[in-house]
């Protein structure tokens, strides 16, 4: 969002600043380019997505039973129905914006850097930690959970220092526990380590 | 006259010791979120949001206001010192604050925005006060058509005139939009996109939403390319600014309000316009034109002054039309909505204390963050050094204790983590975050008013359009819409004539 307004859908024609190759404007060499073809118009499989969220709201809104609980001449199945088109429409304009070599900008920020490679493994490893947390809460608690989160998150973001780490992650969980439970009133579950305390 | 008798009321209200606790909690949170890189202050007050649950509004809403301004002040710190602005409206502060801070004039440029900040946050909370109750009674008339007239208008706003890529903002926008159709439909309670489970029939939670969006979002994205050995910040000490400069800053921090309130009340991207013209203006006017680029004084006072008054604007229509501005403001309304209270015309004559008090602790938050900031910005600058892994897997500690407490469930947590990933996706793929937002948080209002317009009028679609308010929204939606067009005409118009 950082980029000044420039109008037309088709204006976004900068390579890509992910650090995939460079488009390649070469007549389509057969079968070993198309890897890199694929991987420079990725952003067709948000046009994908797009299209079937918008053919999942189309089908929700056509199938809903509507007679019993018409009121008024607009029914529950009109806004949806807009939307999902409206998906639909979407879908199929941003793939021509690809398709003529339009692409997104991805977002920049303070600590972004995208001169590299994405490192997926980062997201996948964050992704696990915080659905493990998400599991246990119930069984262990909010204090264990969380400062086993945030530890896990640590790690994976690439901090190793074993002796700091889970003091930390168990302060902040503890004070966070306190200050929702007790100070604001937001029930949180202490899990058998609170009780034991 | 009215007005002022109204802002001593809330001072009354601002001025209770609890409510002045709360504003400093507010703008010490705000500075230390906008000093951090990595949080902006949506996604502080998207964290935040689940304090609702155990807070009166007042409070709330007073913590918030002074989250968004303290962010503002303190994203200037992390330009100038840092020179790697998070945020779009602190762009133009790191172009002459930076050099500034390498030459060793950092504490003057640390003083020039933070008093620039203060004239700007001033002066355009005055502006708030003086027209807001107007702007609240020419539209205490307004009905469902108005209301739908002005969602419509929210929505064509942040799809067209913010971000580079309209088709994106529209896929954002519909993503969102998406989302908010998810339960049972307000008017006749049937089911839509609930696919029979119980869970989604409540609906996806606003608060879930945000956080999902904003925080986990953001995290994801910054962990998959996270800047190996971020930079050093430049040491600081103590701001302070000689008479030299002062005589030079002065009527830049004065200039600064009136470009940046206008622009942070329309739909206009918030802070990002303004300031930089309010740099632009600086430079023209400017005496010392061979500084500009090495580190010249008022490009820093200028647009930061201008940065402030344009969250004060942004304020003026979330307040008196509950039509979101930026995305701050945006996350705000979804507090209000929290709350069941819906901000527009009625809300200065339903909820005065809730209003005034807000508008007053305004004014306290300005004098709490000028006194705050000049002596404590050594102090501040030393959050710029925070461990990166510590700083993200706080926010996604923080992100799952918010989205756990909306209703202690455990998969209002995995609603999260698939909200975080659409946001990973959509900054990598360059669909901006804030269509898709404003497309949650008024979609499910924006349905009910033009259901409930096209019953009055008894399914005529003029029913849409039959008040002088809509139309004139209408009337600037078309404008929104046809701009890139005129744009192109007028530069085919100029080329032809230079040929």
């Amino acid at each position: 969002m950082t980029t000044p307004p420039t109008g037309t859908p088709h204006s976004t024609g900068t390579p890509h600043p992910t650090g995939t190759p460079h488009p390649t404007d070469t007549p389509p060499a057969p079968a070993a380019d198309r890897g890199s073809w694929l991987r420079n118009h990725s952003e067709l499989g948000v046009c994908v997505l797009l299209l079937a969220l918008g053919v999942l709201v189309l089908t929700d809104a056509l199938t809903m039973d509507v007679d019993i609980a018409q009121r008024g001449p607009v029914g529950p199945r009109t806004v949806p129905v807009v939307v999902g088109a409206g998906l639909l429409l979407i879908a199929a304009l941003l793939a021509v914006d690809v398709l003529r070599g339009g692409r997104g900008q991805a977002e920049a920020g303070e600590d972004v850097d995208l001169s590299e490679p994405a490192d997926w493994r980062t997201v996948l490893l964050l992704t696990g930690v915080f659905l493990g947390s998400a599991v246990l809460i119930e069984p262990l608690g909010f204090p264990a959970a969380g400062a086993l989160l945030f530890w896990g998150a640590a790690f994976a973001l690439g901090s190793r220092r074993h002796d700091r780490d889970p003091l930390v992650a168990a302060v902040l969980s503890l004070v966070t526990y306190a200050v929702f439970n007790n100070l604001l009133g937001v029930p949180l579950p202490g899990g058998p380590l609170m009780g034991v305390l | 006259m009215d007005a002022l008798t109204s802002l001593l009321d809330g001072f009354g209200t601002a001025l209770t010791p609890v409510n002045i606790l709360w504003a400093a909690v507010g703008v010490l949170l705000g500075t230390a979120i906008g000093v951090l890189p990595g949080i902006g202050p949506a996604m502080a007050v998207a964290l935040l949001l689940p304090v609702t649950y155990g807070l009166d509004p007042i409070g709330a809403f007073i913590m918030f206001a002074g989250i968004y301004y303290g962010a503002m002040f303190g994203g200037s710190t992390t330009s100038i010192l840092l020179n790697t602005p998070g945020e779009s409206a602190a762009v133009v502060a790191a172009m002459e604050g930076n050099p500034m801070a390498r030459s060793g004039r950092g504490a003057q440029a640390l003083a020039a925005a933070a008093i620039g900040h203060f004239a700007g946050g001033m002066v355009g909370t005055v502006l708030l006060v003086a027209l807001a109750p107007t702007v609240a009674e020419l539209a205490v008339g307004i009905g469902a058509p108005d209301y739908f007239a002005i969602m419509v208008l929210a929505f064509i706003a942040v799809t067209s005139v913010l971000g580079s890529s309209r088709v994106r903002g529209l896929a954002s926008l519909l993503i969102g939009l998406t989302i908010g159709l998810v339960g049972l439909d307000q008017m006749t309670g049937q089911q839509r996109l609930t696919f029979g489970s119980l869970q989604l029939a409540d609906g996806v939670d606003v608060v879930i939403v945000a956080v999902g969006l904003f925080a986990i979002g953001e995290a994801l994205w910054v962990a998959a390319h996270l800047r190996r050995g971020p930079g050093e910040p430049i040491p600081v000490g103590r701001p302070w600014l000689g008479r030299s400069d002062l005589r030079r800053t002065w009527k830049s921090w004065l200039r600064g309000p009136f470009i940046g309130f206008p622009f942070g009340a329309i739909p206009a991207g918030g802070a990002e316009i303004p300031t930089f013209l309010s740099y632009v203006t600086e430079k023209r006017l400017s005496k010392h034109r061979d500084e500009w680029g090495k580190g010249a004084i008022e490009g820093v006072a200028g647009p930061e002054s201008a940065a402030s008054a344009s969250a004060a604007g942004t304020l003026v229509s979330m307040l008196t039309l509950g039509l979101p501005t930026t995305a701050v403001a945006a996350v705000m309304l979804a507090a209000f909505q929290q709350y069941g209270i819906q901000p527009g015309p009625l809300l200065f004559e339903h909820e005065p204390d809730l209003v005034w008090g807000l508008i007053a602790s305004l004014f306290v938050g300005m004098v709490l963050l000028l006194a705050l900031n000049l002596p404590l910005a050594p102090l501040w600058a030393k959050l710029l050094r925070i461990p990166r892994p510590y700083l993200y897997a706080g926010i996604m500690f923080f992100a799952a204790v918010g989205a756990y407490a909306v209703g202690g469930e455990v998969i209002d947590l995995v609603i999260l983590l698939v909200i975080g990933l659409i946001g990973l996706g959509m900054r990598r793929y360059g669909l901006p975050v804030l269509p898709a937002v404003i497309g949650v948080i008024l979609g499910p209002g924006a349905e009910q008013q033009l259901r409930r317009a096209l019953q009055i009028s008894d399914g005529s679609v003029t029913g849409l359009v039959n008040t002088p308010f809509a139309v004139t929204v209408y009337a600037v939606i078309v404008v929104l819409l046809a701009w890139p067009l005129l744009k192109r005409l007028a530069a085919r118009a100029r080329t032809a004539r230079s040929v």
